[in-house]
């Protein structure tokens, strides 16, 4: 017991010297000598975690304490300021990722409570061929023409919406009213009427996303200036041609809010529609079958996929983004 | 003042009574075909002549088709039993069982037994508000502590920033199952498990919402607090914390509406009531009023909810001097 208080405070006084040092040095130099630090110190926390037991621990603790130091130094690195903004999320990534391995092996933990980052990959590269199976069934399937059926179907009724105003006043509270529903509620009763497959958990996805989609387009569409409007009309434009020429293009920033938004929803839909029934393929299904065996590390594999799948879909829409509304301010750099 | 609030009624509630109107008369149209092959199996048990009168014939005929076929037969459509699609009003009698009748005439309903009936929803839907409101109060005082972090501390904002946005752009609700498994199995069920997901929920909203909100002050402001030689303390209670609160309120909405999605979906995996609960077991049996039921008890939640964290926004803003 004795041996633990030295090493805390050994560790307090390692802290007082990194602070010294690194004033000392400056900043790139510092950032250089942490960097090698970083990556030694968490290759010998993965090779003492058995051995050191409970006391792995403490080199997550200062593993964790050097990146914070060596992220702190890059963002104070005057040369090349972008360079902590891209390294800083990888550093916790890689705090995250070894501390869970190492404590995970430390204290032994069960593998049914949860299985250690190495096991998870494991398992996720040994059964590629099932999750990419799992991945087109729900997410190209289900979510995908879901979510294009009911962007497109938003669209259709904004634009109803916009040409008569009874409609706006109508069906805009009621569309904000339901934004805010659990809509994902609806999924047992649509998988009822459309049966197991993809089609149901398209229709939960177009439920689930019409309404966000219909209050950003209609908001969009609203966002031009009597000015403009006006210029329009001395042109002689005619209701579409305005819609095509000025008002769409001018709504894109909200359609994109909306798409993003609806993006996540879709996924959501798409999985938790399957835990009310789904053929022996898909995200949730996979999901639930393997929280049945209590195959967590398949489970974790799951999820993996389903969030690589949701930042790619976010990835495209931001480029898209960026390609189409380059003129906004939001935009400019 | 009469002719202003006429003319409210006319632009404002006209136009959504008559959207809500349209809606509920689709639904009941909608009933006929939905659910015509049933009604004309259940007619033809009762000795009625079916036009195609084979079930195999009418298993593939088109519904539409089978109502223009059998117009006489239809009358049941809106009150059969465990409709595909139920009427309005059976749900609306459904929910009204299901709640006054239950709690009041029920064998275990509260003026019998003295505790709310585990048959009525308003005690499943107590379950899963208990679930909601505990995790997001949870969800979003960690949420405001890692903004005030990230705010603070640059490491934190460089490094857990990025992590929190895309947070936002994966489905966290998949982990739901697991996390109440993995929380049962350690020996934590019930509310607290299922307001961990709520919590997680609520969490990264409220955290970027309030980032957005911390940092809304601008130089002008902040440098008139250093003209004032106000510390760091007192800048952040004095204009930061003020200056975030419309920012806080509006993710506050979003949070609570993610929370009880939680909620509901946390009680799939364990059947322990809730309204999550309900909607499975219904859709297990085929008992649709009970998972419509349950849908609307959880959209009046939702809206009740979010009203409240409205009338508390303009409750708090009123109070901190702001114009209506």
């Amino acid at each position: 017991m004795h041996w633990v208080c030295q090493e805390r405070e050994f560790f307090w006084l390692g802290g007082l010297s990194v602070r010294r040092f690194r004033e000392a040095m400056g900043t790139t130099i510092s950032a250089m000598v942490f960097l090698p630090l970083f990556v030694l110190i968490a290759l010998i926390a993965l090779a003492r975690a058995e051995a050191d037991g409970g006391m792995a621990i403490l080199w997550v603790v200062l593993f964790a304490y050097i990146g914070w130091q060596f992220v702190d130094a890059l963002a104070g690195w005057a040369e090349a300021p972008g360079v902590a903004r891209l390294v800083a999320p990888f550093a916790l990534g890689a705090v995250v990722l070894v501390g869970w391995e190492v404590i995970v092996r430390a204290l032994d933990v069960p593998s049914v409570i949860l299985p250690p980052p190495s096991q998870i990959a494991g398992t996720f590269t040994g059964n590629l061929p099932t999750l990419w199976a799992d991945f087109v069934q729900t997410i190209l399937k289900g979510a995908m023409s879901g979510y294009v059926i009911g962007c497109l179907l938003a669209l259709g009724v904004a634009i109803l919406v916009d040409r008569y105003d009874f409609l706006r006043r109508g069906l805009l509270p009621v569309g904000n009213f339901m934004a805010a529903l659990p809509i994902v509620g609806t999924a047992p009763i649509l998988v009822m009427w459309f049966g197991f497959d993809w089609q149901s958990k398209a229709a939960v996805v177009v439920v689930m996303v019409f309404f966000p989609m219909l209050v950003n387009i209609v908001a969009g569409l609203a966002d031009t200036s009597a000015m403009q409007r006006d210029l329009m009309r001395t042109y002689s434009a005619s209701y579409w041609q305005t819609l095509r020429t000025l008002r769409l293009p001018a709504a894109l920033p909200f359609v994109f809010n909306g798409l993003k938004v609806s993006a996540t929803l879709a996924l959501i839909g798409a999985i938790v529609a399957e835990f009310f029934g789904s053929p022996t393929v898909g995200l949730g299904f996979r999901i639930n079958a393997s929280l049945g065996q209590l195959a967590l590390d398949m489970v974790w594999s799951v999820i993996v996929v389903a969030a690589v799948a949701g930042s790619l879909l976010y990835g495209v829409l931001t480029v898209l983004e960026r390609w189409l509304t380059f003129w906004h301010p939001s935009q400019r750099r | 003042m009469s002719a202003r609030s006429g003319n409210r009624f006319g632009r404002a509630v006209l136009p959504v009574l008559a959207v809500v109107a349209t809606l509920l008369a689709v639904w009941y149209v909608a009933v006929v075909p939905m659910n015509v092959k049933e009604v004309l199996t259940q007619a033809e048990r009762e000795g009625a002549v079916v036009v195609p009168p084979s079930a195999a014939e009418r298993r593939d005929a088109g519904r539409w088709s089978l109502v223009f076929t059998n117009p006489h037969l239809l009358g049941s459509s809106w009150s059969m039993d465990r409709a595909r699609l139920p009427a309005p009003h059976q749900v609306a009698q459904e929910l009204w069982a299901s709640t006054w009748v239950e709690e009041t005439t029920g064998r275990r309903g509260i003026v019998r037994s003295g505790s709310f009936s585990n048959r009525s929803l308003v005690y499943h839907g107590g379950v899963t508000l208990g679930a909601t409101v505990l995790g997001f109060v949870i969800g979003s005082m960690l949420g405001v502590l890692l903004a005030v972090g990230i705010v603070y501390n640059r490491a934190m904002d460089l490094s857990v920033m990025p992590w929190a946005i895309i947070s936002q752009t994966i489905p966290i609700v998949a982990l739901a199952p697991m996390i109440i498994v993995v929380l049962y199995s350690v020996g934590l069920s019930g509310l607290v498990a299922k307001a961990a997901i709520s919590a997680y929920l609520s969490f990264f909203p409220v955290a970027v919402g309030m980032v957005k909100g911390l940092r809304s002050p601008d130089a002008m402001q902040l440098d008139l607090l250093r003209t004032y030689s106000a510390g760091k303390a007192q800048s952040f209670w004095k204009l930061r914390l003020p200056a975030s609160v419309p920012y806080l309120f509006a993710s506050l909405k979003i949070a609570i509406a993610a929370s009880l999605v939680g909620a509901i979906v946390g009680e799939l995996p364990v059947q322990r009531g809730g309204l999550g609960a309900r909607m499975l077991g219904g859709s297990y049996y085929g008992q649709t009023e009970q998972i419509w039921a349950a849908l609307i008890v959880a959209a009046v939640m939702a809206a009740g909810l979010v009203w409240f964290i409205g009338w508390i926004e303009r409750r708090t803003l009123k109070a901190m001097g702001a114009q209506p």
